[in-house]
């Protein structure tokens, strides 16, 4: 179990994947490839992922879960897929907002 | 949260991309990110807490920006426009520290104790200067250190420091920019200096965006429109005395459209709505942003969208015409409140203080601490909002004008002045009135095409347009023709000085 908040980081332990917390509060079990996430800096890349949660995370792209509670921000593009109590998470949708300064 | 957590993801995406300067031999996104290393580095071996510019745009100001954030040391720029002895006193208040100038910036700041200054040649040449760069991602990730600090323009009263956290910035950019959103055709123009919270921001959007930022230090409007067409520029944000100058040049030039600018955004101060209707003209395919914000808000609350424009320009409804004069609404994760003096939540149509709310909004400064209450932040902006959420800016509530008890928006009164087709530009303020407390004085610049009229032609038909369109109270006591009204360097009017120069209008025992 890591602790969501804002601005909390985490990596993988079986790709290069890492997210920041952008909404999000309390306690979950939060995977990268099938295998826990750590506290950024914190670990080592050692494994894979496994074969069913091996779809990717894209640098830059939001990830949310269905209830909306909480959002993460691909830092680190990796191979494992990101998921939250088992649960894969969806790429949010763009912002459609024009550039303003 | 770290600035610099928005840069490593560019050079880690689009390392190869040119994020500053030509397209032929700018300086890529990884380029950026080894720079602001070799900055942090050098930053990190000097006596300095802060990292104070004086500085006219050039690439110096993103190395520094984002090697400050490395260094965990705030990012000061200063208007390098003031005067020597103003100068020096904001520089003091940034010691210990260590500043990037220009030449003439190194002899200006040379009295000031405890401040190491660097030539940009010099930083530009060997940001480590010596010092082994950094390249870990070592950077602070506290969200509460301070990112920027920024003067607030004292148009009235001492400058204070806005502080904007890593937090506020980083919120703004998650909050409003998509990653690598912009396509590797773009490019952004920035004439802001970078001593305005747009000249913070537009770094910050571009670098997220993976927008090229082409930098424009010193304005002019035939240059501006040479350079967007020389370095293929697609979009550009303007304040809007530079809006009204390059439509002026653009007419001149015979009214030829510009058709390579995809966004122009436009800010930081009340735009005339004749400017702006010549500019869709002049722009015919162009998204128009209008964005409102303020320096404690880490740039943008609030834009009228390009589609609000087109709208406006094309439709019959007064509501949608009208909506061309206002902010448009506020951003996602953004919240606005109209309060009147006691604090109360008003309703739609009815005037009163703006309040913002939100992870992006500061309202903190270094002398005065935090003035959030709630998390809502007084901006002491006078407005309202529309039935659809649009807002509506009548100006600071400072220049209201105050008339027999009754408050009176000089913003009002300057959009009717502006509908007379002689009249180019127009302001209105108070001034002191024996019998009211205050009358109402016009000031107004005829436009190029008016021959000059008779003596009181002009004050009589001005103040029948008022009497026509708004309360009799309204109506100015005065008119009085000028050449040109007196701009900030970044495009605010300055209200304050009107006042000093026609205060002998008003009665002097009062």
């Amino acid at each position: 179990m890591v602790e969501l908040k804002p601005g909390a980081r985490f990596q993988s332990t079986v790709c290069t994947t890492q997210v920041i917390v952008v909404k999000g509060d309390g306690e979950a079990e939060l995977t990268c490839g099938g295998t826990a996430m750590v506290a950024a800096g914190t670990g080592e890349i050692t494994g894979e992922p496994a074969p069913d949660a091996a779809e990717g995370t894209l640098l830059g792209k939001r990830y949310r879960n269905p209830e909306d509670t909480v959002e993460l921000l691909a830092t680190k593009g990796g191979s494992g897929s990101i998921a939250i109590d088992g649960a894969a998470l969806g790429v949010a949708e763009a912002k459609t907002l024009p550039a303003s300064d | 949260m770290n600035l610099m957590m928005l840069l490593e993801m560019a050079a880690e995406g689009l390392g190869d991309r040119v994020a500053v300067g030509p397209l032929e031999n700018g300086m890529t996104y990884r380029q950026l990110y080894e720079q602001a290393g070799m900055a942090a580095a050098q930053f990190r071996e000097t006596d300095g807490d802060t990292v104070v510019l004086c500085d006219e745009s050039s690439p110096a100001v993103p190395i520094s920006l984002f090697g400050a954030a490395w260094a965990g040391m705030p990012y000061a720029p200063l208007n390098y426009r003031l005067p020597d002895d103003d100068l020096s006193s904001l520089a003091q208040r940034n010691t210990p520290g260590v500043a990037i100038t220009d030449a003439a910036g190194a002899v200006r700041l040379s009295g000031v104790e405890r401040l190491q200054t660097l030539t940009r040649q010099q930083f530009l040449e060997d940001p480590a200067n010596g010092a082994s760069p950094c390249t870990a991602p070592d950077w602070s990730m506290d969200p509460d250190d301070i990112a920027v600090l920024l003067f607030t323009s004292g148009t009235t009263g001492a400058p204070k420091s806005a502080v904007l956290r890593h937090k506020h910035l980083v919120s703004y950019i998650l909050g409003s920019v998509e990653f690598m959103g912009a396509g590797a055709d773009e490019a952004t123009i920035v004439s802001v200096p970078p001593y305005h919270v747009a000249g913070v921001s537009a770094m910050l959007s571009a670098v997220y965006a993976g927008r090229r930022i082409v930098l424009f230090p010193k304005f002019d409007p035939d240059d501006w429109i040479d350079a967007v067409e020389r370095e293929d520029v697609t979009h550009a944000m303007v304040v809007p005395t530079m809006l009204a100058r390059i439509v002026e040049a653009l007419d001149a030039r015979g009214g030829e459209p510009l058709l390579g600018v995809r966004t122009l955004s436009y800010g930081g101060g009340r735009m005339p709505l004749p400017v702006i209707a010549r500019a869709l003209e002049l722009f015919p395919i162009t998204s128009f942003v209008n964005a409102y914000g303020l320096t404690e808000t880490s740039s943008t609350i609030a834009l009228l969208g390009p589609d609000d424009h087109r709208l406006a320009q094309y439709s019959d409804d007064p509501s949608e015409q009208r909506r061309l004069g206002s902010v448009g609404r506020a951003l996602p994760g953004v919240e606005l409140s109209i309060r009147d003096d006691a604090g109360t939540e008003l309703g739609a149509g009815e005037p009163g203080e703006i309040f913002v709310r939100g992870e992006q909004v500061s309202g903190e400064y270094l002398e005065a601490g935090s003035l959030l209450v709630d998390g809502w932040f007084p901006t002491r902006d006078g407005g309202f909002t529309d039935e659809a959420g649009y807002l509506f800016v009548q100006g600071r509530n400072d220049d209201v004008i105050i008339r027999g008890a009754e408050n009176m928006s000089p913003g009002e009164i300057e959009d009717v002045l502006l509908t007379h087709p002689g009249v180019s530009d127009a302001a209105a303020i108070g001034v002191p009135d024996r019998q009211w407390g205050e009358k109402v004085v016009a000031v107004i610049v005829l436009s190029g095409q008016t021959t000059q009229p008779p003596d009181g032609v002009v004050q009589s038909e001005i103040q029948e347009l008022v009497r026509q369109r708004l309360r009799s109270s309204r109506v100015p006591a005065h008119v009085v023709l000028v050449d040109e009204l007196p701009y900030s360097d970044t495009g605010k009017l300055l209200r304050r000085e009107l006042r000093e120069q026609h205060g002998h209008l008003g009665d002097s025992d009062c």
